[in-house]
């Protein structure tokens, strides 16, 4: 008996070790270099966020986060591997050591960032929750949205906010639960549903593909705050330091008026700053553990931020974007990257 | 003089038919006219929309369409039907998902060699059975080899599958595997020897009782936890192992309806005839219950072959995934008809064809008299 006892007691103890070593990854740089590849996990496919195009090759601002990070390390964009992921598996493919990094609008919430062991790195795009009706419906408001049917994607802090506000509002709902975005978007167009509500920009993403566009409009009242951005694995803070600067390294590269074009007439610019970015004074890149050029690559290759988001989102684009909250700093949005010194 | 008199007795044989099926009674009648008109208005409605008043790649002024807003539907809304533009602009992707596009020749073969690779196993009475049955064996290898990669080619990640290639590999290779394991399975339910009868009762009932997709989070998902670091099995093999074992347990109990329904005194007779348990079950038994297990096997092949559209739930561009993934490119967004219609027409082809392959199998192995 005792003998059993401990035979199940050592095979308990096997397995929580194991799980724990399976835990505990090693360096993701280290790994990343040696597989030669960045692997990232992406969308099943957003417009202008990460999706696939025609000829199969990923797009989008979310995409672009990863292309900067391989270009930071291999100083070659192109040495990434999209892995889709949907919103239910996106954390667990994460933890499990699949992907280096989650570059999928994603929110950075709290207990994202504490309970789920992930570490958000920063912010690629401030979203937030609103609504969109039928015009025939006659609602200005969300206020007046008692009762209606709601198509929602399961598994989203979406779902929260809905219940949250319709809660806080005294007003009921019932809703229609979907596996997609394109799911939920097809569920309205078909009439299933009285309200549509995602994160403002999917909204006018959907509203510009409809016939008529005009027949839809988006409710003044954002219910939530979205702020979209990559995250990596708690515990690494080397690789997370590397994909953070990835990422400001285009912010800041659009502060100071760095872009692919120019890159390279702004190295012999007068600013210290330009300087450092860029490589020309040494050693920032040592810090990270990465080559001097690193920025120099990511700015040559994918761009700044602001270059990324008019080439997917903005307004030229069909998902007509407006820089807004997203915009830098100094031109009135809240796009703010620390100091590169 | 004779044809006519044939002529005559066919033209009235189809009458009675006509007046027999479908005009027996008033009320018969009204129902039968009502049935066509429905079937005119609904056909004449599906066909202008599919084919007489859709774009294929060029739209009504002639203009290759790149992009939606070339379709003539969009640009006169409510004068045009579909817009097939997006199957033609994804054809490559639909079949292939993103396997890189200069290499695409190898899954062409793969296609191509896989009615070869199936006929034998599929037909009796066809010249030279034995070579293809032999190819069928080296089959596997072989599509391993080409679509994968290895010596002298170059390796292509099963991440970069997709489209029909993923569907077509889970469910030819899902049914391939989980046959023999059936067998084994539904074999080891019946038998005698109370701990394999009893693991498979567990392994049967337990994956039986548990959603497909479920398992298909379990192996994409929970497995790689408790595995060491750096080993992670492809996303594909894991997929694919779920559906193997889904499969299996569903096929195994429909041989067993078939095992059941083989009189106890065939089994005893060939016991007193000195075979041996593997002489029966090989000679009198199986080949009597597979037989009558045709129709619930087939179903759960058809079942599966749809069923493997939920890999998309774990990030595997199948078929259905990789037609969401060309919705959501802003160049093609809400083409939801033409990209549905195309995915459901490519399902039906292969379900129907199980179908009727298992009609024809019913009928050539008929050997009783009702």
């Amino acid at each position: 008996m005792t003998k059993i006892k401990s035979l199940f007691i050592s095979l308990v103890l096997t397995l929580g070790v194991s799980t724990a070593i399976a835990g505990s990854h090693g360096s993701t740089h280290d790994l990343v270099k040696e597989r030669g590849k960045l692997m990232c996990g992406s969308n099943t496919g957003l417009a202008g966020f990460g999706a696939p195009n025609d000829a199969g090759v990923w797009e989008g601002i979310d995409v672009d986060v990863c292309r900067a990070v391989a270009a930071a390390v291999f100083g070659d964009a192109s040495k990434v591997e999209y892995v889709p992921t949907t919103s239910k598996v996106r954390f667990t493919v994460l933890q499990s050591g699949e992907i280096d990094m989650l570059s999928r609008n994603t929110t950075w919430t709290l207990s994202r960032d504490v309970d789920l062991g992930l570490e958000f790195v920063g912010v690629n795009y401030y979203d937030g929750q609103g609504f969109m009706v039928n015009k025939s419906l006659g609602v200005s408001s969300a206020m007046e949205l008692d009762g209606a049917s709601v198509c929602i994607q399961v598994g989203t802090t979406t779902e929260m906010n809905l219940a949250d506000f319709f809660k806080a509002n005294d007003m009921s709902y019932e809703s229609v639960p979907v596996e997609t975005n394109s799911e939920a978007d097809a569920a309205y167009t078909a009439g299933r549903c009285d309200v549509y509500t995602t994160d403002a920009s999917g909204l006018y993403a959907s509203r510009a593909g409809y016939p008529d566009p005009s027949a839809h409009v988006v409710l003044p009242e954002i219910v939530s705050k979205e702020p979209l951005g990559p995250a990596v694995r708690h515990g690494d803070s080397e690789w997370a330091d590397i994909v953070r600067w990835s990422l400001n390294a285009m912010i800041i590269g659009e502060e100071l008026g760095i872009t692919s074009a120019n890159v390279d007439e702004m190295k012999s610019s007068k600013n210290p700053e330009v300087l450092r970015l860029l490589g020309v004074d040494a050693g920032y890149g040592a810090m990270l553990g990465l080559s001097d050029d690193w920025a120099y690559n990511i700015l040559s290759q994918v761009g700044n931020y602001s270059e990324s988001f008019e080439k997917h989102i903005g307004p030229n684009t069909p998902i007509n974007i407006q820089r807004g909250l997203n915009a830098l700093y100094k031109d009135g949005g809240i796009l703010y990257a620390p100091p590169f010194r | 003089m004779s044809s006519t008199t044939i002529q005559i007795i066919s033209r009235s044989k189809y009458y009675n038919w006509l007046v027999k099926n479908l005009f027996s009674s008033w009320v018969n009648t009204i129902l039968t006219v009502i049935a066509l008109i429905f079937v005119y208005q609904v056909g004449s409605f599906f066909l202008n929309w599919a084919i007489f008043d859709a774009d294929f790649r060029y739209n009504f002024q002639g203009e290759l369409i790149i992009d939606r807003g070339f379709c003539s539907k969009n640009i006169m809304p409510g004068e045009y039907g579909a817009c097939w533009a997006i199957i033609f602009a994804r054809w490559n992707q639909f079949m292939y998902g993103l396997y890189p596009i200069e290499e695409a020749w190898r899954v062409n073969l793969i296609y191509a060699l896989l009615p070869l690779a199936i006929i034998g196993i599929l037909f009796d009475k066809i010249p030279f059975r034995r070579y293809f049955i032999y190819f069928t064996f080296i089959f596997p290898f072989l599509a391993y080899f080409m679509l994968y990669g290895g010596p002298g080619l170059s390796v292509v990640g099963t991440n970069k599958w997709g489209g029909l290639l993923v569907t077509l590999f889970l469910g030819v290779t899902g049914i391939g595997l989980a046959f023999p394991l059936s067998i084994l399975l539904a074999l080891g339910r019946r038998s005698k020897m109370p701990i394999i009868k009893s693991l498979c009762v567990v392994f049967i009932e337990f994956i039986r009782g548990v959603p497909l997709i479920t398992l298909l989070f379990t192996a994409n998902v929970m497995l790689p936890l408790f595995l060491p670091d750096g080993v992670n099995p492809d996303n594909l093999l894991r997929a694919l192992v779920a559906v193997t074992l889904f499969q299996s347990a569903y096929m195994a109990e429909a041989i067993r309806g078939g095992l059941q329904a083989i009189p106890r005194g065939q089994v005893e007779a060939a016991q007193s005839l000195g075979l041996s348990y593997w002489q029966t079950t090989r000679k009198i038994v199986l080949p009597q219950a597979l037989k009558i297990a045709i129709p619930p096997i087939v179903n759960t092949c058809i079942g599966l072959f749809k069923d493997t559209s939920l890999v998309l739930i774990i990030g595997l561009f199948d078929l259905l995934g990789i037609g969401r993934a060309a919705l959501a490119d802003m160049t093609w967004t809400k083409l939801y008809y033409e990209v549905y219609v195309f995915i459901s027409l490519v399902f039906f082809i292969f379900c129907f064809g199980m179908s009727r392959y298992s009609l024809y199998l019913e009928k050539k192995l008929k050997t009783d008299n009702s």
